[in-house]
């Protein structure tokens, strides 16, 4: 796997990282600012949200139409997301059309017009947005788990509260975007066919005279309760089981990554197999890691039928207890497989690419090539694993249930 | 890039895109069998016979099966439309042999008693889980509606009730009939060995035995009605409405998407601006899918309930404009330089061309490049989108809403 990545750090703290893909015809950015949620007053949660809404509502000489048929014109497969950390920014086009679409970006992050007539559409995305998720059990209830299992604002949701969009001012949108929509902090990652010199002389056009300002810092509060179960009239018990993990820049992160991976990577997995295959209790079961900063979880979903819900519940918990036991060596193997192939079919996508680099900047300070993943991969074996799972077992679970009936938690002495 | 093609004794065609410059292979198995070809009596059978086949062969266990992916990095599943079941892998190139060897033992299942039993619990929770979802399995009720006793008003899924009530026995038979050699494609795209994909297909595939699996492809018949559905525990209020339109065969086929793009795009289309960006609907699209023998447009609409009505009504009166007055250059443009980049974008994966020139072949027994299609969608003009409208009016749907409003009635 040869790989390169290119970086610039600007005056203004602006980072560009780049990874030149050129077997490929498409480009793709990803823009982090430092303008996540977690910034959002009590009161006003939703404030990011709707700020990143209106942004696409009109910038420098666009209006939101124009900005819109700006986008297809160049023809750039867009998308945004507010998360506690960030609001991000990507795009997938060919490469032909980077940098007039930087242009329109540019205008976006430091020219938004904020006009007084699409404040009250964009808050009624954001409410409808809200309540759709009342609609989406599963969704709802990870979203729940994670409140219950960071210190907020560290399990929130972007898209706030009902009685905290209502009240949202535009005034306070614009001190916001003011405030957090700025370079130092901001990482761009773009990885695709194209020619770096030009790029960096392009992005330093563009965004040399951008004025940073000091990041804000957050204080996190006090743990939530561990136990929640939410009562929803469905045919389902949701079932969602957090505990501690490591952080991505931790490094031992592999080892737990690695512990997961035997947990629930591929049909062969210890929770898709015991859960689903072996009793059909479920359609859909899994776990993954979920990393901030300095503190990392794993996050377990698991959605059955009310009556086999206990099961399901008991079930799930005893195989996150025993894989404290061990990982054997045939699933090392199989999981050292997988992550080989996904290592190679991610050199097949710019945009996955793109945001891949940019996060690693965020999380590490530096970017790992694939190369550095496959060694540290490659460097896992079932002692260096089984002996961080002795000192580090799966325990303390967070536990929230969403459904017609709350569950007994059972757990043994492991 | 070479296209390859070759067809076994038995009926069984192969063909591959051969991209030497790919880093990966994807392989898959495309099967000419869905609801469409099921009765009442075994109703949502090729969907739950797509997870038995995960289950196990004479020479393998379920686990040996999944194990058996998972030792090649593999990247696999399988799906079940009205009318293709397709089971896929994506692989580095070094796997394609085991690949293929192991598909196609997979596609010879024992369909072992105490597997079905088991799977059927699986089944049952994932049509429940659709169930606790918007719009609430309101498709599958749309779709019966619209199609009447057409063989594309059956369910992929099938009802709580039909699966616990499916013999084994059925499925069986349904195997039989439907998973002959001449019914099914092997697809390869990116890093291909073709000689080495026939070779494998020979030897493991060639005993197959064929039988006659024919399907009938009725013309839709013409449909128009409304059908309002209380929900009392829903958030919001989920609108569809399924009209006719061009099908598989249909030289309009491309006009009826590029239709669609310029009426119901996620972004930057006629409903968008009238519903998304308003702040009146959470969502409003509009998408055209293609059947043997039939098509249909979609539109889809979620809303705060107390807007469902005069939503209703908008949608109703943009259709309407539309049949009067047409689309601008700008928005057949617009749609155009969309649907390019689109379609390049998603071809620069082997996984991404795979459905496209599986699709190709075991819809029409051909093969186009992805330059073939961008040609020609960009010959289309506004006259040959009107023409489609002229054939298929968007007014003349079934609509479906379901929800907390109360009252709602047909627009207009």
């Amino acid at each position: 796997m040869k790989q390169s990545i290119l970086s610039h750090t600007f005056a203004s703290g602006l980072v560009l990282l780049a990874e030149p893909m050129m077997s490929l015809e498409s480009a793709a950015f990803t823009f982090l600012l430092p303008a996540g949620c977690a910034l959002d007053p009590l009161d006003y949660a939703g404030l990011a949200e709707v700020t990143c809404e209106l942004t696409l509502r009109g910038s420098g000489n666009r209006d939101s139409r124009q900005f819109i048929e700006e986008l297809e014109r160049l023809g750039v497969e867009h998308g945004q997301s507010v998360s506690t950390t960030h609001t991000s920014y990507s795009g997938a086009m060919l490469s032909r059309n980077l940098l007039p679409t930087l242009d329109v970006y540019a205008d976006l992050l430091r020219r938004a017009r904020f006009p007084k007539d699409q404040m009250e559409p964009a808050r009624q995305v954001v409410l409808q947005e809200l309540a759709a998720i009342e609609d989406e059990p599963g969704q709802k209830l990870m979203q729940e788990l994670r409140k219950h299992h960071y210190p907020d604002p560290w399990g929130r949701t972007s898209h706030g509260t009902e009685a905290g969009l209502k009240k949202l001012s535009l005034t306070q949108i614009r001190e916001h975007y003011a405030r957090n929509y700025q370079p130092n902090g901001t990482i761009l990652g773009v990885a695709g066919n194209f020619d770096w010199e030009v790029l960096k002389a392009h992005v330093s056009a563009l965004f040399d005279d951008w004025k940073p300002h000091e990041s804000q810092s957050i204080v996190a509060g006090g743990l939530p309760p561990r136990r929640a179960h939410i009562p929803h009239e469905s045919n389902q018990t949701q079932i969602g089981i957090a505990f501690d993990s490591l952080a991505y820049n931790h490094p031992d992160y592999f080892q737990a990554w690695g512990a997961v991976g035997v947990l629930s990577g591929g049909m062969s997995s210890r929770l898709f197999t015991e859960v689903r295959e072996k009793r059909g209790l479920c359609y859909s079961v899994h776990a993954t890691m979920h990393s901030l900063r300095d503190r990392g979880s794993v996050l377990c979903y698991a959605g059955t039928s009310s009556a086999r819900a206990q099961e399901t519940l008991d079930v799930t918990l005893a195989e996150l207890v025993r894989i404290a036991k061990g990982v054997r060596p045939d699933e090392l193997t199989r999981l050292k497989a997988r992550i080989k192939s996904s290592l190679i079919m991610q050199q097949e996508s710019s945009i996955s690419r793109s945001s891949s680099i940019a996060r690693d900047l965020y999380y590490l300070d530096r970017v790992r090539t694939l190369d550095e993943i496959s060694q540290l991969v490659d460097g896992l074996s079932c002692e260096s694993i089984n002996n961080y799972l002795a000192a580090n077992p799966p325990r303390e679970f967070t536990i929230v249930t969403l459904g017609p009936m709350p569950l007994e938690v059972h757990l043994g002495v492991s | 890039m070479e296209f390859r093609e070759h067809t076994l004794a038995n009926g069984l065609s192969i063909v591959a895109e051969c991209n030497d410059e790919a880093h990966t292979t994807a392989l898959g198995f495309f099967v000419q069998t869905g609801a469409r070809d099921e009765t009442e009596s075994d109703a949502g059978v090729s969907h739950f016979l797509e997870h038995m086949m995960f289950k196990g062969t004479p020479t393998r266990t379920a686990e040996d099966v999944n194990r058996e992916f998972d030792d090649m990095g593999a990247h696999y599943n399988a799906f079940t439309s009205e009318e293709h079941t397709v089971y896929y892998a994506a692989v580095l190139p070094e796997f394609q042999r085991a690949a293929v060897e192991l598909w196609a033992d997979v596609l010879r299942p024992s369909l072992r008693d105490e597997d079905f039993t088991t799977e059927k619990q699986v089944i049952i929770e994932e049509i429940k889980m659709y169930e606790d979802q918007p719009p609430y399995l309101a498709d599958d009720k749309c779709r019966a509606l619209h199609y009447g006793g057409h063989p594309l008003s059956h369910s992929v899924l099938g009802t709580v009730e039909s699966i616990a009530a499916l013999p084994v026995e059925a499925m069986r038979k349904y195997f039989e009939r439907r998973y002959s050699p001449g019914n099914i494609a092997l697809v390869g795209t990116g890093r291909v060995d073709f000689d080495g994909l026939v070779t494998a297909a020979e030897q493991i595939c060639g005993a197959w035995k064929p039988v006659e699996a024919g399907r009938s492809a009725p013309p839709a018949p013409r449909a128009k009605s409304f059908h309002p559905v209380y929900k009392e525990t829903s958030t919001l209020e989920y609108v569809l409405q399924f009209s006719n339109a061009p099908g598989a065969t249909d030289e309009d086929r491309y006009a009826a998407k590029v239709l669609a793009t310029v009426l119901g795009d996620d972004s930057g289309s006629r409903l968008y601006w009238a519903l998304v960006d308003e702040g009146l609907a959470e969502q409003a699209s509009l998408g055209h899918q293609d059947y043997q023998g039939a098509g249909l447009f979609m539109t889809y609409m979620a809303c705060d309930p107390v807007l469902a009505q005069a939503n209703l009504e908008r949608i109703a009166e943009l259709f309407a404009q539309v049949q009067r007055e047409g689309i601008t250059d700008a928005e057949l443009a617009q749609a155009k330089s969309k649907i390019n980049s689109r379609v390049v974008l998603a071809s620069e994966r082997p996984r991404g061309r795979l459905f496209n020139v599986g699709g190709n072949w075991i819809q029409r027994r051909e093969y186009r490049t992805v330059r073939d299609d961008l040609e020609r969608i960009d010959r289309l003009t506004r006259n040959d989108l009107m023409d489609v409208l002229a054939r298929y009016p968007l007014s003349e749907n079934t609509t479906l809403a379901i929800g907390p409003a109360q009252n709602l009635k047909a627009p207009g």
